[in-house]
């Protein structure tokens, strides 16, 4: 009997250390994540989750080690060469990271005029579609200060959709929000995944959600990385990893529980 | 002792190895700057925000100054019988060293502090990062229009600050002491020239300029993303270009003097 082909790698860490300010966070640290699928990052607080986001990003750059998107080694390239990388990229940040000073409708426009030739006529019906997908149809004039948590989250989505990127970075995208909200977050990456095919990394400390939408979790342990599946990392034999997976529940994959993925239908959050 | 010195040591490498940092960081405005697109909403945008915004501040301060100094000047002029000199006094006061100097010093207080904090606070929001990953310069973007505005806005603001000097000077001379008007105005045309004194000022309000825009956006652009960053970083925006614009003060006017 063969093995199951090894899926091909969107993105990949080869033997990646990192130190911030004498203390080491990633030691040698390799993972895998492979096209198409969700990949959740998980780990303990300042276990290097949104660090290795950012490292794909390019934001940060290691001491030593590779960091591949494609075949491309981003440690290898200049800063005016990261920028050809990054629009394979986008990225949802934890605090939004949306330009203040622009309504939300402006901030999801803005990329599109900086990047494509596209009319103000098709770019506006673009925001609104992006808009409505996320469920923030009469949101576009709002600043993002007017905007509760869940609301900056989902602009922050959408605009890290907007250019219709290949890989889809989401740090902590459950962090300070409800339970409701984050089950209308976790869906609304599942159908992206889905219906884009998107590559998805997403760092989080919400073991639940991450039970529930991950194809595959990478456990950050002492700034190295364990990979396997959900089934296959909760039914580990290391005491310690069953502990920090112990708080999910043993339900469905929310693609397989019905949950309400069209935001249109409820109240926004 | 040998603990001092290692001290200044460090102190003294720390110091060149920012100087490095502050002098690669204006090559990527440079650099920006002949960049395409052109930002030229954004500039004007900062134009506003940082020159029309000071005028007020600049105007009241001016004509302030212009007053105290005619005070002054006539009060020791008139011992002299020399108080017809009272505009060649202002003039020269303001033109050489006070308009341009003092301007550099309200527009740090002002528009250098705010420039390091908005750009701060980008920074801590994460607005910047948001930026790179949309593929999208913000050293081009955000850094180079309020760098490029600073320095434009700065001898426009002492050209106002001289003027509006003068017609303070000329309020309290004239007005109050009553020194001839045609006297005040005819010194003040024959002292002040353009090529030494009007020339010499623009060239000191468009270095200082340079200096606090450069400083005020590098210590914005490099502050620690956290809300002590942000404040470091604005006062320490006040402080570093108060004290180049005085030391670059002297530096040019001994070479523009000689």
């Amino acid at each position: 009997m063969s093995a199951a082909p090894t899926p091909e790698a969107h993105v990949e860490l080869a033997d990646v250390c990192l130190d911030f300010g004498g203390r080491s966070v990633l030691r040698g640290t390799s993972c895998r994540f492979p096209r198409g699928a969700i990949s959740v990052i998980l780990g303990g607080s300042g276990a290097g989750k949104t660090t290795i986001l950012r490292l794909i990003g390019g934001l940060v750059r290691p001491r030593s080690g590779r960091i591949l998107v494609g075949d491309v080694d981003l440690c290898r390239l200049r800063e005016h060469q990261l920028y050809e990388i990054r629009d394979k990229l986008g990225m949802m940040f934890q605090g939004g990271a949306l330009l203040d000073s622009l309504t939300v409708f402006d901030n999801l426009a803005f990329p599109l005029r900086e990047h494509t030739d596209m009319p103000d006529r098709e770019i506006a019906a673009e925001v609104e579609r992006q808009l409505g997908s996320v469920g923030l149809a009469d949101a576009g004039g709002l600043l993002p200060a007017q905007l509760s948590g869940g609301m900056v989250k989902r602009a922050a989505l959408a605009r890290a959709l907007v250019l219709k990127p290949e890989i889809l970075l989401c740090d902590e995208p459950f962090s300070g929000l409800d339970p409701i909200s984050v089950k209308k977050i976790e869906a609304l990456l599942c159908r992206i995944n889905e219906d884009l095919g998107v590559t998805m990394l997403v760092s989080s400390h919400h073991v639940r959600s991450t039970l529930r939408m991950a194809d595959q979790i990478v456990l950050l342990v002492d700034g190295a990385a364990v990979t396997g599946s959900p089934q296959g990392l909760t039914s580990s034999d290391d005491p310690w990893i069953r502990e920090f997976l112990d708080d999910g529940p043993r339900d469905a994959r929310i693609r397989e529980s019905g949950v309400d993925a069209d935001p249109e239908r409820r109240p926004i959050l | 002792m040998t603990g001092l010195i290692r001290q200044l040591g460090a102190w003294s490498v720390g110091f060149v190895e920012e100087l490095g940092r502050i002098t690669a960081f204006a090559a990527l405005i440079l650099r920006a700057v002949v960049t395409p697109p052109p930002r030229i909403r954004p500039f004007l945008a900062e134009l506003y925000n940082l020159g029309v915004l000071s005028l007020v501040i600049i105007c009241v301060c001016g004509t302030a100054v212009g007053m105290v100094l005619a005070l002054q000047g006539y009060n020791t002029l008139v011992r002299f019988g020399a108080e017809e000199s009272l505009g060649a006094v202002l003039g020269l006061s303001l033109v050489r060293e006070l308009g341009p100097v003092l301007t550099a010093l309200l527009t740090t207080g002002r528009a250098g502090s705010a420039t390091a904090a908005e750009i701060g606070a980008m920074v801590r929001t994460e607005q910047l990062d948001g930026l790179r990953m949309m593929s999208i310069d913000p050293v081009h973007l955000v850094v180079t229009p309020k760098a490029l505005a600073m320095i434009a806005v700065m001898p426009l603001l002492s050209a106002l600050f001289i003027v509006s000097g003068l017609f303070g000077g000329y309020a309290v001379g004239v007005g109050l002491k009553g020194v001839d008007a045609g006297s005040y105005w005819t010194s003040l045309e024959s002292n002040v020239t353009f090529a030494d004194d009007i020339l010499g000022s623009f060239l000191k309000a468009g270095v200082f300029g340079v200096l606090v825009g450069l400083v005020s956006t590098y210590r914005g652009y490099t502050c620690a993303p956290t809300a002590v960053g942000v404040s470091t970083a604005t006062t320490s925006t006040v402080v570093v270009s108060s004290v180049a614009v005085l030391i670059a003060d002297y530096f040019i006017t001994a070479l523009w003097g000689s």
